[in-house]
């Protein structure tokens, strides 16, 4: 349903990526990455994570995106449901994976750290964060958690129908300043923004310059300090990973699964720069 | 007072939560931050846990958790 | 590497220690401000009046229960009354004239006879007979169950029922993995992905084979009208069978909460409990989207995992039957050695046995109790050995029990509590494991159960037998 979407001139043109003969990056430099964290293999060009709260629409989105062309299963070790599918647009392939629903990526729960675990060390091409425009307040700290990793996002602001029913308006020209990523308004259930969202995909999964992952400012001098300090030891030990303060940040907190990463040496290959793409 | 207090249909702002970790934060993302306006909308016809309206959303809380939530009742709040 | 560790650890003593805290509220601060910047509300009032109006109904002390009631008869009735055509259609077309047509087909091809009892009597009518039982009603129950979740109304069950579940350690959520355990443990158990907390999950998960699924049904009415029903003058036969089936449920769902206040108070003290319910936004249904997914995520899933366990099981029941050890087949052994058993349970050894062939799907229980009577008792109605009978109608079976395998009432009413109190079918087991990975939970899950039937029906049994009753 989403494959013949009217191609509004942003995707990649055929002359930079001829479509099906891109031998090299059938396997993107993220799917070896992904395919640990249990992604099936297959020929795409770009891998884009699905994010957002539980009761978003954000399954809906999914649908929308993959028609019939997705699988279920479970993450790999884990007992938390996934689905993948795959859409293609502009001329390339997209591998589209359904992140769990959460509120955070705080790691209180297994769902969150499996989506945890594939922002930060599958490094998906784009994320897709899901948010429910008529409870922003409550889905925007996983949009800023998630753009404390990576700048290769895009909002889908969902539900506008049911928020114009509600009285409720959201100015998404303000929000994408804001957040400093496109935010695209959507009503998944009546195939509303589909294009728009399809266009935004394709334009951050091409962009060799994506925006910096957000970095919050804490009102607590000591805590600044404390992250500042610990940030510049973790960019010495490995060079350009592209999020040091979030992941100082996690380690002051004691995070056991970022300390994992640490020791097996997993955060390194993070500081692998991006195959060029 | 405690939100569990909070008589049905009146509005309150949150001013502490006294709880820490988990729980905590499940009820932060839940949207319960200090500074939240929040009304007390129904309750189960069991008589409890009670539904509260927070910015939109309706968030079930048993007595025992909203008498973690420190209230200020009476002012609108912030919306 | 841990040198960056030890950094770390030495930062974080430098802090206070509600860092992680404070770390969070800060994030959400800064949320609240971008949201409070961005958002523009008409009405300080954001809910619906037509939510608002629903809820008074949904969630009011009389009206609320009321709709729930019917509600839920309401998709039971149209499972059991819109199932039944359907099946009947399947029946005749995959049991009756697919089994006589494949059988047909193996004989004309000269295949031996133990090759074509082994895969058409076997293989074919146990898989045959899941599919036309099986089938329909998952066809009917799931989507109708996934409409009232997407309308919103699956929530406000919970938040009506929460107390409830809530004195006994457990979540209100459990409310819904029980309804959706009426339709399949199986599914009922995956369900119980909407309980967050782990808890109150594992509870929900072992106590789910506490509500009767539709594997079960036909055995609980099967008996219910030939044994019960048959005590009573005939004009309140139907009544009183039906108040048999009724107060098993009912049985069960005190069993539910009994067990669920036992495992939060013994084995699953220490697990961790938040509890977190939000009640979402009414929302149209869309009837066709859901019917799809319903039936390839659920109804599918389901009956290939049935499909998968009952072929199998089917080769078994042909094999025990009709493979001789001396001067009995293997079936006959088995029995004899089970009878004692049976006897103290107040059951008997087919009955006994045909459990543990039927351990793949419940749904085969009554026919192989049907067949291994008739094939070890007095063989006063011919069928051949090891052949899943093709049943009639029930006053027939009620003949064919009473006085070939000597059933009396004792043996039914205990029947009918063993088929709410026994293990959960393979199907269900395999699913447990893959929710919990755990075999502790897993067995937990599986014996508790089949312990429990043991002792209520020994305890029946003995009582009835103290009493002169049987």
């Amino acid at each position: 349903m989403a494959a013949p979407l009217p191609t509004p001139g942003v995707g990649p043109s055929p002359e930079q990526e001829p479509a099906g003969a891109c031998a090299s990056c059938a396997l993107a430099p993220s799917s070896a990455r992904l395919a640990r964290l249990g992604l099936a293999p297959g020929r795409y060009d770009h891998v884009v994570a699905l994010a957002g709260n539980p009761n978003t629409g954000k399954s809906t989105v999914f649908n929308a995106l993959t028609g019939l062309r997705q699988h279920v299963g479970n993450w790999a070790g884990k007992t938390v449901a996934r689905a993948e599918g795959g859409f293609s647009y502009g001329g390339t392939a997209y591998r589209i994976v359904d992140l769990p629903g959460t509120y955070s990526l705080l790691s209180t729960s297994t769902d969150e750290d499996v989506a945890r675990d594939v922002l930060l060390f599958g490094r998906p091409d784009v994320v897709v964060v899901v948010v429910d425009a008529t409870r922003l307040e409550r889905n925007l700290p996983l949009v800023l958690q998630i753009r404390q990793i990576t700048g290769r996002v895009v909002v889908a602001l969902n539900l506008v129908d049911e928020a114009r029913r509600h009285g409720i308006t959201v100015d998404t020209r303000h929000l994408t300043r804001e957040l400093g990523v496109p935010v695209v308004a959507t009503a998944a259930r009546r195939n509303e923004g589909l294009p728009e969202l399809l266009a935004a995909i394709a334009q951050v999964a091409t962009t060799d310059d994506p925006p910096k992952p957000l970095r919050l400012i804490h009102h607590d001098p000591a805590l600044e300090r404390a992250v500042a300090d610990l940030a510049a030891q973790v960019e010495a030990r490995f060079p350009g990973v592209p999020n040091s303060r979030w992941v100082a940040l996690r380690l002051l907190e004691g995070d056991a699964g970022i300390e994992e990463a640490v020791r097996s040496g997993t955060l390194g290959e993070l500081a692998t720069p991006r195959e060029a793409a | 007072m405690t939100l569990d207090e909070l008589p049905r249909g009146q509005r309150a702002v949150v001013t502490a939560l006294d709880l820490r970790g988990g729980e905590r934060r499940r009820l932060m993302d839940l949207g319960l931050l200090p500074g939240a306006a929040i009304r007390a909308d129904m309750t189960s016809p069991l008589g409890d846990p009670t539904a509260y309206e927070v910015r939109g959303a309706l968030v079930v809380l048993r007595r025992g958790q909203a008498r973690t939530v420190h209230v200020e009742a009476g002012c609108s709040g912030e919306s | 590497m841990t040198d960056l560790l030890d950094e770390a650890a030495r930062l974080r003593r430098g802090l206070s220690d509600d860092v992680g805290d404070r770390v969070v509220e800060s994030l959400y601060t800064d949320a609240a401000r971008i949201a409070g910047t961005s958002v523009d509300r008409d009405d300080a009032r954001a809910r619906l009046t037509v939510d608002r109006a629903l809820d008074r109904v949904l969630t009011h002390r009389v009206w609320g229960f009321v709709a729930m009631g019917v509600l839920f008869f309401g998709v039971f009735w149209f499972t059991i009354a819109g199932a039944a055509v359907p099946s009947d259609l399947l029946y005749v077309l995959l049991v009756e004239n697919g089994h006589a047509w494949l059988r047909g087909i193996f004989d004309a091809v000269g295949s031996p006879w133990w090759l074509t009892g082994l895969l058409v009597d076997g293989v074919y009518l146990a898989t045959a007979w899941v599919v036309a039982v099986m089938l329909p009603p998952m066809a009917i129950f799931f989507p109708l169950f996934t409409l009232l979740e997407d309308f919103g109304y699956l929530p406000r069950v919970a938040f009506n029922l929460d107390r409830l579940f809530a004195r006994s350690g457990a979540h209100g959520k459990q409310a819904l993995t029980m309804m959706m355990g009426y339709g399949c443990n199986a599914a009922g158990v995956t369900a119980t992905r909407i309980i967050d907390s782990r808890r109150e999950r594992l509870i929900a998960i072992i106590t789910n084979n506490f509500s009767i699924c539709n594997g079960r049904w036909p055995t609980l009415i099967l008996m219910g009208t030939i044994f019960v029903g048959a005590v009573v003058p005939p004009a309140l036969a139907g009544f009183v069978a039906a108040g048999s089936v009724v107060a098993v449920v009912i049985v069960g769902i005190g069993v539910t909460l009994a067990v669920s206040w036992s495992l939060s108070r013994t084995v699953l003290r220490g697990e961790s409990s938040v509890y977190s319910l939000e009640l979402p936004p009414y929302r149209p249904p869309q009837i066709w989207r859901t019917l799809y997914t319903s039936i390839i995520d659920r109804t599918l899933k389901v009956l290939r995992r049935a499909l998968v366990m009952a072929a199998p099981a089917g080769a078994v029941i042909w094999l025990i039957g009709n493979v001789h050890l001396g001067d009995a087949s293997v079936a006959a052994h088995l029995v004899t050695a089970l009878s004692p058993l049976g006897w103290v349970i107040g059951l008997n050894g087919v009955i006994l046995l045909a459990y543990l062939v039927a351990v793949p799907a419940n749904e085969i229980i009554i026919p192989t109790i049907v067949m291994l009577t008739l094939t070890l008792g007095a063989n006063t109605l011919g069928a051949a050995p090891g052949v899943m009978l093709e049943l009639g109608d029930d006053a027939q079976i009620g003949t064919v029990l009473v006085t070939a395998g000597g059933w009396t009432l004792l043996t039914a009413v205990n029947l009918m509590l063993f088929t709410l109190l026994h293990n959960p079918c393979s199907t269900t087991v395999l699913t447990i494991w893959h929710e919990t990975r755990s075999v502790r939970w897993t067995t937990l899950a599986t014996l508790l159960p089949l312990g429990l039937g043991f002792a209520v029906c020994a305890l029946t049994a003995g009582v009835a037998r103290l009493l002169g009753w049987a």
